[in-house]
């Protein structure tokens, strides 16, 4: 029981990023049509917005402390953040300890602007043309937004902590009345997933329950047909991309003190995203959130010792085996509508 | 010639010359020169042009004919692999056994995956090649580390049996060769400053990449490439017309697959080892890269695209900022710094973001890669030729 | 015995009963059309003959051969070739290609690994192809990519590429729609002179009145899924039952 219960509770956070990025990929091909293979790209560039806030917060001067030496017995040159000396110890330590929400704040602008960059400058040139070449320049701008970030950041993971109020862990096992020290949950890992929740919920309310939703939504059902009611609806598109890329970027945020950013991170969770949208369903808002979480926690039960021990490997390659299952039996995926991209 | 129309022979020649004379070729600077460093008329480098190539023509048959964009290639390239260093653990050091293997098992894992992914067309076809993919290649880090020896990698080693051949030679691995013929044996021509350097290995793949290729003309001149062409224009009239085009694109799937396999067979004859990473989707993104950039659909630019991509991470990746400040040492100072500056990111480790703007270039400004970028020069130097000389002068099509 | 026998076929889609009942006969080397207002059906109904469709009750007979339940390529290997609506040609191709695969399907079957062939050392497929085009005019045109035709040009490109499959029976959907006056007199004289010229059978669904009297032999009159009458054209003309239909629907 309680290593079932373990098992769903490390899915969610995994779960919850490959469903915002599912979500993201979902909206930006139910509405433009374009199979964008650089979303992996934004969910790493939100990652390194958290990156980068952190170094903006703890940039520092020099200050020579001289009650204490260093070890050759010179006074000892410390680094002080500005922050901290503009707002005090306490307070400032406390901003650059919440450096990664902070950064949310950053991360907003930021993607709305690559977004609308990316919308407006590549994509909308490309509404015409084939799947297979909206796959191909986007892959082009998966690499390139990843060299840029490998040039600037370095190749190798850089530590986001998560600030120190999050930093313990649940002992749900101890609040359950079972064993104690059994299910171990950080406290981040939650915050991330009601994070993906609260994100997802605001999307679905945002298509709901506004006219601009609204018209989005029939935008996707029947394109040509909202075109010709005399509404703009490639502006509305080009919006919806910018909120795709809001969303993949603010997944990108929380999810790097979970993982420390690195520049290829993207590549690896669009290649599983992908399989997600499939699995649920192109073109499915419920069913890319619903097979992300189903997804990710069936990954996390492959995982078990009990299970790799009588199918070794399966943790592995659960995820693809799944997608290939799905799409020879059921094309449209689990809550795809009938004869979209069925073929 | 052996069955080409006259502008196909011709540039079957012209290629058989330049992979002949490769080593010339590539080696235009003199040995010691500033510019020494541009050559790549060193064995390994050449040896990774040709077998590059003949990956990227077999992806083409694919790709350029039918339009099924494959994720996934680079799997059967790794099957290929560690199925011929099985057969130099096993059998013998001698090539052949290995890259007919190599070709075997990569065609045989192709029936199976395309017999699956070719239920499905568009992105989903592009999804389950990736999806199979990434499969291979997890299941070789793991599971799979009997065969292939997981992150080390599958080398071969002195307790081999080899049952054909022997084990070891005064206490070290025998070389891979053909009949006794050391695929690292090299003759080394000097002339004045130059120094060429003649390599058994790259004379073999380059010479199973001239037949790779002339297989290839041939099959797209033929019927059956004229129904792939078809299939990719037009798969619904093609259906009413009385063909079933599965086995058809079943077909180039597997002629493609075999493609990649001999590839990694002949990879392996050079380098006896084999990793998972060559499975990676990563390396199957790096094949459609070549393609698309020298040109899919037509012969010659898959070779071009390899060995265009292949030449400038070789010599890119190898150019430092002390190697730029050299180059911009005339200049006056700041304008050297700004230039190094500007510069920088895109050459040694940043190569990687030159070839991701370039290729981008490619797909939004030139569908047809660089022959179709060497056609419009063509067009545009021959009408300039025309308004001077006389129209009609029958100037040949550049080739395809 | 017609060379086409529907019987009792029955399609819906979900709460749309799309076909009720169809019973349709077409007699050898005569022209069939079949035409109703929009809605009627007729659409439907060829989906079903061709093999895109299933019927869900009833069956269609061809040359004495259920047809159903087989794929696309083979009820044309049965010797049914189609025309789209709008033009279904190769368009990256050549002209003289698009006229050679249907020689290609119908001397090698629906599939042959040729690789090692070359298409233009097949001289027998290529002088079929070349008769074709002369026959409809286009020999002019083989080296053109059929994607750059008029659309009049390719309606005929496609009419040559079924027809040097020589078909026992030709399936015309809408085979003028869309097109000015012009093209469509242009396009009843191809198929009259095809008529003129070969044994054939076709059947044609049409909207255009006019193409339908200057060429059927046979007319059968659908609405909401179910044939209304079948008579010679002379005797529809004047039907009451056919005036209702149509009337009805141009009130609407």
């Amino acid at each position: 029981m309680d290593a079932l219960l373990l098992q769903v509770l490390n899915g969610l956070d995994k779960g919850s990023a490959y469903a915002l990025i599912a979500l993201g990929l979902t909206l930006i091909f139910g509405t433009l049509g374009v199979v964008n293979f650089a979303h992996g790209a934004l969910f790493m560039l939100g990652a390194f917005c958290a990156v980068t806030m952190q170094r903006i917060l703890t940039l520092s001067y020099e200050v020579v402390d001289e009650t204490r030496t260093d070890f050759l017995g010179n006074p000892l040159k410390v680094d002080v953040p500005y922050v901290q000396s503009w707002f005090g110890d306490s307070v400032g330590g406390g901003i650059i300890d919440w450096a990664v929400p902070i950064s949310l704040l950053m991360a907003v602008p930021v993607m709305i602007f690559v977004g609308f960059a990316m919308e407006r400058g590549l994509i909308k040139h490309f509404y015409k043309r084939p799947h297979a070449d909206q796959i191909l320049v986007t892959f082009g701008l998966a690499i390139v937004l990843q060299e840029i970030i490998k040039y600037f950041y370095g190749a190798n993971p850089i530590p986001t902590p998560a600030p120190d109020a999050f930093a313990g862990s649940f002992d749900f096992g101890a609040m359950l009345g079972m064993q104690a020290g059994s299910i171990i949950y950080p406290y981040w890992r939650l915050v991330y997933f009601f994070f993906a929740l609260a994100i997802i919920g605001g999307v679905f309310a945002f298509l709901q329950f506004t006219t601009f939703g609204m018209v989005v939504r029939a935008g996707m059902a029947d394109r040509e047909t909202v075109g010709l009611l005399g509404i703009d609806i490639d502006r509305r598109f080009t919006i919806m991309f910018a909120i795709a890329a809001v969303v993949a970027g603010l997944a990108g945020v929380m999810y790097a003190p979970i993982n420390s950013p690195n520049y290829h991170m993207g590549m690896d969770f669009l290649v599983l995203s992908f399989v997600v949208v499939v699995v649920g369903g192109m073109g499915s808002l419920p069913g890319a959130v619903a097979a992300g979480f189903v997804l990710g926690i069936l990954e996390s039960f492959a995982s078990m010792a009990e299970v790799v021990a009588f199918l070794p490997g399966i943790n592995q390659i659960i995820i693809y085996l799944v997608a290939i299952i799905i799409l020879l039996t059921r094309p449209r995926g689990l809550m795809g509508r009938k004869g979209v991209m069925e073929d | 010639m052996l069955g080409l129309n006259r502008k196909d022979s011709l540039l079957f020649v012209v290629v058989i010359c330049l992979t002949m004379f490769a080593p010339f070729l590539l080696n235009p600077f003199p040995e010691g020169s500033e510019l020494a460093q541009f050559n790549a008329g060193y064995p390994d480098l050449m040896q990774r042009f040709v077998i590059f190539g003949i990956f990227a023509i077999g992806f083409n048959i694919l790709f350029g004919l039918t339009g099924y964009l494959s994720f996934g290639h680079a799997a059967f390239l790794g099957v290929g692999s560690y199925a011929g260093v099985w057969m130099m653990k096993l059998l013998t050091m001698n090539v052949i056994p290995a890259i007919l293997i190599s070709v075997v098992v990569a065609g045989l894992f192709s029936v199976l995956v395309g017999y699956i992914s070719l239920r499905r067309s568009g992105i989903y076809f592009s999804i389950l090649t990736l999806a199979f993919a990434q499969m291979s290649f997890s299941l070789a880090y793991s599971v799979l580390t009997p065969i292939t020896n997981g992150e080390t990698g599958l080398q071969l080693s002195l307790n081999d049996p080899r049952i054909l051949g022997v084990s070891e030679v005064d206490g070290s691995i025998p070389p891979a060769n053909l009949f006794g013929l050391s695929m690292r044996d090299s003759t080394e021509l000097a002339m004045g400053n130059w120094l060429f350097t003649f390599n058994v290995g790259y004379y073999l793949s380059a010479v199973v990449m001239l037949i790779a290729f002339y297989v290839a003309i041939r099959i797209f001149r033929s019927p059956f490439g004229m129904m792939l062409r078809a299939v990719k224009s037009n798969q619904q009239r093609l259906n009413y017309t009385g063909l079933n085009t599965k086995p058809y694109t079943l077909a180039a799937f597997v002629i493609s697959g075999m493609y990649a396999g001999l590839a990694g067979g002949l990879m392996v004859a050079m380098d006896p080892l084999a990793g998972a990473e060559r499975m990676q989707w990563t390396a199957s993104g790096e094949v459609v890269l070549m393609t698309i950039l020298g040109g899919a659909g037509t012969l010659i630019g898959p070779i071009l695209g390899a060995g265009f991509i292949k030449y400038f991470e070789n010599i890119f990746s190898k150019i430092n900022e002390s190697i730029l400040h050299q180059w911009f040492a005339f200049l006056p100072d700041g304008l050297e710094d700004a230039l190094v500056f500007m510069v920088y990111p895109f050459i040694g480790k940043g190569w990687h973001l030159t070839l991701g703007i370039m290729f981008m270039l490619v797909v939004i400004f030139l569908p047809g890669g660089l022959v179709e970028g060497g056609q419009r020069l063509g067009r545009l130097f021959r009408r300039r030729r025309k308004t001077d000389t006389k129209p009609g002068a029958g100037a040949t099509e550049p080739a395809e | 015995m017609g060379l086409l026998e529907v019987k009792n076929v029955n399609k819906r889609f979900g709460g749309l009963q799309a076909l009720g009942d169809v019973n349709l006969s077409v007699a050898e080397n005569t022209v069939h059309a079949i035409i109703g207002p929009n809605g009627a059906g007729k659409s439907t109904l060829l989906n079903c003959l061709v093999g895109k469709l299933i019927p869900d009750t009833g069956s269609v007979m061809f040359d004495g051969q259920s047809v159903l339940g087989r794929k696309p390529h083979e009820i044309n290997q049965m010797g049914i070739s189609r025309v789209f609506q709008t033009p279904e040609i190769f368009g990256d191709l050549t002209v003289l290609e698009n006229v050679m695969i249907p020689c290609f399907a119908r001397r090698d079957g629906a599939f042959k690994l040729h690789a090692f062939e070359t298409v233009m050392n097949e001289a027998e497929i290529v002088d079929m192809a070349e008769a074709m085009l002369t026959d409809v005019r286009m020999i002019e045109k083989r080296d053109v990519h059929a994607g750059s035709l008029s659309r009049g040009d390719k309606r005929r490109l496609e009419m040559a590429m079924c027809l040097v499959q020589q078909p026992k029976l030709l399936l015309l959907d809408e085979p003028t729609a869309g097109m000015a006056r012009a093209d469509t007199n242009n396009t009843i004289d191809l198929l009259k002179e095809i008529k003129a010229s070969r044994p054939i059978t076709m059947a044609i669904i049409e909207h255009d009145m006019h193409v339908v009297f200057s060429l059927a032999e046979r007319i059968t009159v659908l609405a909401q899924g179910t044939p209304l009458v079948e008579d010679t054209p002379e005797n529809i003309k004047g039907h009451p039952k056919v005036q209702e239909a149509y009337l009805g629907q141009s009130h609407e």
